[in-house]
C-alpha cells in the first residue's frame, strides 16, 4: 500500500490539488456527457429542428421537434421525447414520438425503429447521431424495418397512395380506420 | 466415491491453522518476484490483518470466503439482495432456511462462524446508500457488481475521494465481473491508472434485437417476452411503472408473451424465462465466478501485503473456446469525464455574479474557456446551446453565485474547444 502512495506522489506533477473542501453532490459523468453532446448539436439543429426543456435544470429529459422542409412529411411538426438515464452513454437514450403518426418505422404508441437506438448503440455514438437518424426517418421512411406493418406494406406496394395517406394522417384524418393526430405546423 | 470421515476436534484445529501457516511463510521471506524494498515479517502480516476491506456485489460469497481465507480479518460486505431459491445452486453460503433473508447478513454470519478470528460487518443495502466518509474507512474495495451503473458509481466515488494531502484517501478498486464462461478482473488505482469510465467502451452493450423484429417477425420465445415488455406494457399499462420484482407484473407479461408466442407458433415461453429476460439475468456459471473472484482476492492480498507485484491492470478470461486469458495494461483516457480532469478548488467571492465567474474562467491558464457551459449536479447554470436552454439559463448570469450554488459545491464546465470537461469546487471566500 505504501508503495502505491509513493508512486502516486511521484506521478503527481501539477500541484492543482489543494486541500479538500466540504464534499457536495457531484456533477455526474452522464450529465457532463449530455452537456457536451448538446453543445455539439449546434451544426445540426438549424432551421428544421429544435429542442425544448420542460425543466432546464434537467438536461437528461427534453423534447426534440423535427419540422422537415422536404420529403413526404414536409410541413409537419413532430415531437420526440428524449429520456436519458445515469448510465448514458453505456445505455442509449430512450426516444419516443409523442404523437400518433402514420409512419412505417414508428408505431402507434410512438416507439421508433432506429438501429442506433437499440441493437447498434455504442457509447461512442452521441445525441447528434440519434437526431440525424430521426431526421432521416422522415426523409426516407423505409419499408424494410416495419413497426407499423400496414404503413410499411402501403409504402412498398403503392408509393403514391402512401404519400396521400401520409398527407391525410398529417392533417388529422383517418387512414385504414385509424385516426391520426394533426401535426401540420403553423 | 471416497467417504471422508467427520473431523475430530484436533483435526479441526489443524485445519484452522493450515492456511495461515502457509500464508505466514509467504509473508515472512522474500520470493523471486517480490519487490527489493519489501520488508517481510510480522509487520507485513499485521498490515494484512488490520486492513479493513469492503466486498460488494454478486460475486459476494466467493469474495467473502477468499478474503477470509487469505488472512483478512476485518471485512465489510454490502449486498442489497435477499436470498432467492434460485441462488441456492451456486451461492454456497446460503441454505434453504435462509430464503428471504439478507444475503449480506447470512453470508457474514456463515463465514464468521467458519473462519476463526475474522470479523465481518454486513450492510443490507445499495453501495449508493453510503457516502465518502463510509468508503474512507477501508484500505481497498473489492467488487463483483452486476451492473455497469453500480461500477461507474463506485469508480467515480473513489476517484473523487483522492486527496493529494492524504495517502489514505487512495483506495484501490479491484473489480471482477463474469458473463457465462467469460470474465474479467482489473485493478484500478483511482487517478493513477485507467479507471472504469476510461474502459467504458470495453463493456459489450446488452445484445438487443431490432424493435421491428419484435413487432413483426418474432422468432424466439425471448422475442415474445421482449415484445410484451417493451410494446404491450406501454400499450396497456403505460401509466404504471413496471416493477420487475412484482409477481403480478411478471405474470401479466408472461401471459401476453405466451399468447403472442402461440400466435406465431413459438414454443418455450415460461414464467421463469419471462422473469429472466425482463430482469436481464445473465446466467452465472459457478466456476467462472470462482475463477474471477479468486483472481480479485489474490490481487487484494498482494496489494495489502506488497508481497508480490499486482495485476497491471486488466485480465480477461475466456472459457468459451478452450481457455484463453490475456493480461494487458489499459490506458487512461485523457478525456475521461471521471479521472481525466479532477476537480480543482476555485476560491470565489459568493457575491460575484455568474457572468463574473465565466469571465474569470476565460482568463484561467488551464482553460481559457471562450464559450463555457456550466452546471452543478442540480442546476443548469448557463448553457450556450441549444438556444432554448440558453434563453432559459441566461437570467442566471446576473445572479450572485451564492444564489446558485452552495459553498464547496462542484460544477462541471464544458467548452466546444475542449473534448474534456473541467470540474471546479467553488470555495466561498468573502
Ligand atoms: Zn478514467
Amino acid at each position: 500500500m505504501l508503495k502505491i502512495w509513493s508512486m502516486k506522489q511521484q506521478q503527481q506533477k501539477d500541484a492543482n490539488a489543494e486541500g479538500a473542501g466540504p464534499k457536495k453532490k457531484k456533477v455526474t459523468a452522464a450529465q457532463l456527457r449530455v452537456q457536451k453532446d448538446l453543445a455539439e448539436l449546434e451544426g445540426t439543429l438549424g432551421r428544421t429542428m429544435k429542442t425544448s426543456f420542460p425543466n432546464p435544470d434537467d438536461i437528461l429529459n427534453f423534447t426534440l421537434t423535427i419540422e422537415p422542409d422536404e420529403g413526404m412529411y414536409k410541413g409537419g411538426s413532430f415531437h420526440f421525447n428524449f429520456a436519458i438515464n445515469q448510465n448514458f452513454p453505456h445505455d442509449p437514450p430512450k426516444v419516443k414520438c409523442t404523437q400518433k403518426i402514420y409512419h412505417p418505422n414508428i408505431d402507434l404508441e410512438g416507439n421508433v425503429c432506429l438501429n442506433i437506438l437499440r441493437e447498434d448503440w455504442k457509447p461512442v455514438l452521441n445525441l447528434n447521431a440519434v437526431i440525424v437518424g430521426l431526421q432521416f426517418l422522415f426523409l426516407e421512411p423505409n419499408a424494410s424495418d416495419p413497426l407499423n406493418k400496414e404503413a410499411a406494406e402501403d409504402l412498398r406496394s403503392n408509393r403514391e397512395g402512401f404519400k396521400r395517406n401520409v398527407r391525410t394522417s398529417m392533417s388529422g384524418g383517418a387512414v385504414k380506420h385509424e385516426n391520426y393526430e394533426r401535426v401540420i405546423g403553423k | 466415491m471416497v467417504k471422508i470421515p467427520a473431523c475430530s476436534k484436533t483435526m479441526r484445529q489443524n485445519i484452522d491453522k493450515l492456511p495461515r501457516t502457509y500464508l505466514d511463510n509467504l509473508l515472512s521471506k522474500p520470493g523471486p518476484a517480490s519487490d527489493p524494498d519489501w520488508v517481510p515479517g510480522p509487520e507485513t502480516i499485521s498490515a494484512l490483518e488490520s486492513s479493513k476491506v469492503l466486498g460488494a456485489g454478486g460475486l459476494g460469497c466467493e469474495i467473502l470466503k477468499n478474503l477470509a481465507l487469505s488472512g483478512f480479518k476485518d471485512i465489510h460486505v454490502i449486498d442489497m439482495d435477499t436470498i432467492d431459491v434460485s441462488n441456492l445452486n451456486r451461492q454456497f453460503l446460503f441454505r434453504e432456511a435462509d430464503v428471504g433473508k439478507s444475503k449480506a447478513e447470512v453470508a457474514a454470519a456463515f463465514v464468521e462462524k467458519r473462519v476463526k478470528g475474522v470479523k465481518i460487518t454486513p450492510y443490507n443495502g445499495k453501495i449508493q446508500d453510503k457516502d465518502e466518509d463510509y468508503y474512507m474507512q477501508f484500505k481497498m474495495v473489492i467488487c463483483g457488481l452486476d451492473s455497469i451503473e453500480a461500477r461507474r458509481w463506485i469508480n467515480a466515488t473513489l476517484v473523487d475521494m483522492v486527496d493529494m494531502e492524504d495517502p489514505e484517501s487512495l483506495k484501490p478498486l479491484i473489480d471482477g465481473g463474469t458473463e457465462g464462461f467469460k470474465g474479467q478482473a482489473r485493478v484500478i488505482l483511482p487517478t493513477m491508472n485507467s479507471c472504469i469510465e476510461c474502459q467504458l467502451d470495453m463493456h459489450a452493450p446488452r445484445a438487443a434485437v431490432p424493435l421491428c423484429t419484435l413487432a413483426t417477425i418474432p422468432r424466439q420465445p425471448s422475442h415474445c417476452i421482449e415484445w410484451a415488455h417493451i410494446i404491450a406494457w406501454e400499450e396497456h399499462r403505460k401509466d404504471e411503472v413496471l416493477d420487475t420484482d412484482d409477481p403480478e407484473h411478471i405474470t401479466w407479461l408472461y401471459q401476453k408473451a405466451l399468447a403472442r408466442a402461440q400466435d406465431f407458433n413459438i414454443p418455450g415461453v415460461t414464467y421463469s424465462l419471462t422473469q429472466g429476460v425482463v430482469k436481464n439475468i445473465i446466467p452465472a456459471i459457478a466456476s467462472t465466478n470462482a475463477i474471477i473472484a479468486a483472481a480479485c482476492c489474490n490481487e487484494a492480498f498482494k496489494i495489502a501485503t506488497s508481497c508480490n507485484p499486482f495485476l497491471q491492470n486488466y485480465m480477461m478470461y475466456s472459457g468459451d473456446e478452450g481457455v484463453y486469458t490475456y493480461t494487458f495494461d489499459t490506458e487512461r483516457k485523457e478525456d475521461c469525464p471521471v479521472c481525466g480532469n479532477l476537480a480543482r478548488n476555485l476560491t470565489v467571492n459568493p457575491n460575484m455574479t455568474l457572468q463574473d465567474l465565466i469571465d474569470s474562467l476565460g482568463e484561467r491558464a488551464e482553460a481559457q474557456l471562450k464559450k463555457p457551459t456550466l452546471r452543478s449536479e442540480e442546476r443548469s447554470l448557463y448553457s450556450q446551446f441549444p438556444q432554448s436552454l440558453r434563453e432559459q439559463t441566461a437570467p442566471n448570469l446576473s445572479k450572485k453565485l451564492s444564489e446558485l450554488v452552495v459553498d464547496g459545491e462542484e460544477i462541471g464546465v464544458s467548452d466546444p474547444a475542449f473534448t474534456i470537461a473541467f470540474k471546479y469546487k467553488l470555495i466561498f471566500v468573502s
